[in-house]
């Protein structure tokens, strides 16, 4: 064990910066990470142990205990409830003979569940010892733990039908699928890898491509929808020998599962945006945070970027260009959703628990290692290489006039095709139900844009997906009129915010508890008018939180009593404000019994 | 040399060092903007949010700002005094503040902003959480129920050898402070002492030192806290 520590420790030379792939490392060979270990890791990285637990105890796929030989991760997210996860739970639990939370007394199996790992448009889902099961049923699951139970290896747990393109390829083997039921003119076109880099060396200087990417009004698939070639410019405006560029493929926007399918099929359209925006900056450093749920291509995408330095584009002398350097690699998170806000990033790529930081500076000032350092999307970079290989001129032709190009869209819900839709901006959501399949009689409400974005009714299905009307970081949740929108959604929501507040700020720290609380309250059916308009009034003061979570962290809630007060007011309507859902039987329980113990 | 920038806060000019922090540059204009997570001497982390304002009408907080020429600071909307209201009610609902058995009673700057903004009782629910109190360290006691986590302590406080002694563990609702027992082992009554004292509420107290100044005598027991910064 000892050996392990020390052999990991090593491979990134006593780095403390590097604490999380060594907890990652060591979780990998050990299993968990025991107090014993921590303490090693302390010694011999001359940290106190605190802060080891700091970081550890931040993220939420690092154990302290034995989790399990076979560590089952079930998708709590909504659309996974859609899809019967409560019966797949049943059948984990009964065939298992545990509770979710626990681990099997003889240590084989291990349950837990995860906020959305990024498989919504084939729910339920589950990640098994780090692999995806989508499409899950309570006999698959059933079969699962008989297979476990027999000591078969996680391969021959999944079988063989892997899923289209490059989930087949021989090192990733996952079940997952693409689901690409549209495919537009900028990402899922055509594409030769090392085209981009080829123009860039023999025509294009830093200032060109920071020029020709401000000509294209690309602004960043990330959410913010900052412009990208202002960040850049700024960036190699700024101080500093050493820069960094970071690809955002953190993903943890619940419904968002768009990055996902780009860096299966097209990695080398990410990495050589990556390269792009070093050669523009001058940085010589690119790093992929990329989520843990998502580490089962991990493996896949180290052997992308081994071609690439095969054929050139990476590595020194790139494309045959003297000072062209650049090289990338890949950081694994560890279960935080609050790591995909751009500081929060770095300090977690630093080893650090993922705070988002105080800004200013921004990380285009002061970033990773307070080095200058640029923060995009996966989309954002391969978008950014069609507008170098086909001129911002062919890419303004599309969009609206505020958002050009394309958007990606994760679809899921309730609808007959879910998966990935590349469209023009300026699409409505009348039309992406249209495409996807979904009946807009049967549909209640379209939750664009994740939680942190709206829950909209019907009035709102012809507003237009664009910067200028409804903008979104990419996805669209239907929401059927079978579904109880309060229990299935909007508690799922909040119970989400509350689970990944990094708990700095107060606000965001407490309201998120208090939300989840009320919420729970009008769904036991215990609410009064006055927890509705409490629920409005407090919002407020989530705007003076740090970070976007938490000045988002409200948003399900009252966008959805916003557009679906009717279903609220009905929800409460027989409780006067007189009522209390005080038990006295139930609040004296404690003490009868020790009362009557003696 | 250092340059001197014209800004306003609440409509008055103000004058003051370039680049020097919000709450101190307004400090030395009379203007007292509460403060929590911030503490004198230590790096900023704008975490306890209460000393928001308004820079030109845009909410950010005092203590990680730096004041420039022309910055137009608005310290006391309604807007902005309910929600520091609320950020102090927040921190009542979500800990156990049983203040007239509290060794901090009086010198508490928590208790003394809930009189300074006469805040008798949370208007959000209150958690009564379970908590403990550590007593383990020789000197030390750390009551996790009285904790508002906000960073004060991890920030301040380092051994002789430069190294941490405080951190959080876990994150949201279920942050929290941990000791680290290693290099905490033989901290130095002084330093015992000034974790206490850099705590903002008893979260962190000195074993044999609770009460010893006698009620009358305390720091808040006359004075609102931040009226010797307005009654200059
Ligand atoms: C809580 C939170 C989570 C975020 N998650 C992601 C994410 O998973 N992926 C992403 O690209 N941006 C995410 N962002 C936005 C990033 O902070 C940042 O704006 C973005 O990566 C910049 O890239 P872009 O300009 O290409 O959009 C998140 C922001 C917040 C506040
Ligand atoms: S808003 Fe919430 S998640 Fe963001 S920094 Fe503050 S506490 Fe952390
Ligand atoms: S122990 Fe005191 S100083 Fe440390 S975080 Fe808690 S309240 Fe702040
Ligand atoms: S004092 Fe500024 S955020 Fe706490
Ligand atoms: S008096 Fe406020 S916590 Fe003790």
């Amino acid at each position: 064990m000892g050996n392990t520590i020390n052999a990991v420790i090593k491979k990134y030379n006593g780095d403390e910066t590097r604490l999380m792939d060594i907890l990652l490392d060591i979780q990998t060979e050990l299993g968990y990470i025991s107090d014993w270990t921590i303490e090693q890791i302390s010694k011999a990285l001359d940290i106190p142990t605190v802060e080891i637990i700091q970081t550890l105890s931040f993220y939420h796929f690092f154990h302290r205990e034995p989790k399990g030989k076979y560590t089952i991760y079930l998708n709590d997210s909504v659309v996974s409830n859609f899809y019967g996860k409560e019966e797949v739970k049943k059948v984990f639990e009964e065939e298992a003979g545990i509770k979710f939370g626990q681990v099997t007394p003889d240590g084989l199996i291990g349950l837990f569940e995860t906020a959305c790992i990024g498989m919504s448009d084939q729910e339920p889902a589950a990640l098994i010892n780090e692999q995806p099961f989508p499409s899950l049923t309570p006999e698959k699951a059933r079969k699962i733990i008989k297979m476990m139970k027999e000591g078969k290896s996680i391969e021959d747990i999944k079988g063989n039908k892997y899923g289209e393109g490059n989930n087949s390829h021989y090192l990733m083997r996952s079940l997952v699928n693409n689901n690409i039921q549209e495919r537009g003119a900028v990402i899922f076109s055509d594409y030769t890898p090392g085209d981009a880099i080829k123009k860039v060396v023999k025509e294009l200087s830093s200032t060109d491509i920071i020029e020709e990417i401000k000509k294209s009004y690309l602004r960043g698939r990330g959410g913010a929808g900052f412009p990208t070639g202002l960040k850049w410019e700024i960036a190699r405006k700024a101080q500093g020998d050493i820069k960094y560029i970071f690809c955002n493929a953190d993903e943890g926007e619940p419904g968002t599962f768009k990055d996902r399918v780009i860096l299966t099929e097209l990695p080398k359209l990410v990495f050589e945006g990556m390269i792009i925006a070093g050669y523009a900056v001058g940085a010589k450093y690119g790093i992929l945070y990329l989520r843990n749920e998502y580490r089962y291509m991990r493996e896949y995408l180290e052997h992308v970027l081994q071609e690439m330095r095969d054929d050139g584009l990476l590595g020194k002398f790139i494309g045959g260009k003297k000072g062209f350097d650049f090289d990338i690699r890949i950081q694994c998170g560890a279960g935080a959703y609050v790591c995909g806000e751009e500081s929060a990033l770095i300090e977690s790529a630093e080893g650090k628990r993922g705070e988002p930081r105080d800004r200013p500076p921004f990380p285009v000032e002061s970033g990773y290692l307070n080095r200058p350092t640029v923060v995009n999307n996966v989309e954002t970079f391969c978008t950014a290489v069609k507008i170098i290989l086909n001129g911002a001129e062919w890419y303004n032709r599309m969009g609206t006039k505020e958002s050009r190009g394309t958007k990606v869209l994760s679809v899921s819900g309730d609808c007959e095709r879910p998966g990935i839709y590349e469209v023009e901006w300026g699409f409505s959501v009348n039309d992406i139900l249209r495409k996807a399949g979904a009946k807009t009689h049967e549909v209640l409400a379209v939750q664009v844009g994740g939680p942190s974005g709206s829950c909209i009714s019907e009035k709102e299905f012809n507003r237009i997906l664009a910067y200028e009307d409804l903008a979104t970081g990419g996805s669209l949740i239907i929401i059927g009129k079978k579904r109880n929108l309060i229990k299935d959604v909007v508690l799922n929501f909040q119970k989400f915010f509350m689970e990944e507040s990094c708990g700095s700020c107060v606000p965001c720290r407490v309201l998120t508890v208090i939300y989840k609380n009320i919420i729970e309250k009008i769904v036991r059916g215990e609410g009064r008018s006055s927890d509705i308009e409490n629920l409005q009034k407090w919002a407020v003061f989530m705007k003076n939180n740090r970070c976007g979570l938490g000045q988002t962290a409200t948003n399900p809630t009252i966008t959805a009593i916003k557009n679906f007060k009717f279903i609220f007011e009905e929800s409460v309507k027989n409780n006067s404000e007189n009522f209390y859902s005080f038990n006295e039987n139930e609040a004296v329980k404690e003490y009868v019994e020790i009362f009557n113990k003696k | 040399m250092s340059t001197f920038v014209k800004f306003i806060i609440d409509g008055k000019i103000c004058l003051s060092e370039e680049g020097k922090q919000l709450i101190e540059a307004a400090k030395e204009n009379d203007i007292y903007i509460p403060t929590l997570c911030n503490y004198p001497g230590i790096p900023p982390k704008g975490s306890c949010r209460i000393c928001t304002v308004l820079i030109n009408n845009r909410p950010a907080t005092a203590c990680t700002t730096k004041v420039t020429e022309n910055m137009d600071i608005k310290t006391s909307t309604p807007e902005l005094e309910d929600f520091r209201k609320a950020v102090i009610e927040l921190l009542f609902s979500e800990g156990n503040h049983f203040c007239p058995s509290c060794e901090r009673s009086g010198n508490c700057e928590l208790q003394a902003l809930a009189y300074r903004y006469k805040i008798a009782v949370s208007r959000f629910p209150y958690f009564f959480p379970e908590r403990s109190v550590e007593s383990w360290h020789p000197k030390l006691i750390k009551d996790h129920n009285r904790c508002i986590l906000c960073k004060r302590c991890i920030r301040g406080i380092k051994n002789n050898d430069g190294k941490t002694i405080f951190a959080y563990g876990r994150r949201g609702q279920y942050l929290e402070i941990n000791i680290d027992p290693e290099t905490s082992k033989n901290i130095s009554d002084e330093l015992a002492e000034q974790a206490m004292n850099i705590c903002p509420v008893g979260a962190i107290l000195v074993k044999e030192r609770g009460f010893i100044t006698p009620i009358g005598k305390r720091k808040y027991d006359y004075n609102i806290i931040g009226s010797e910064i307005e009654n200059q």
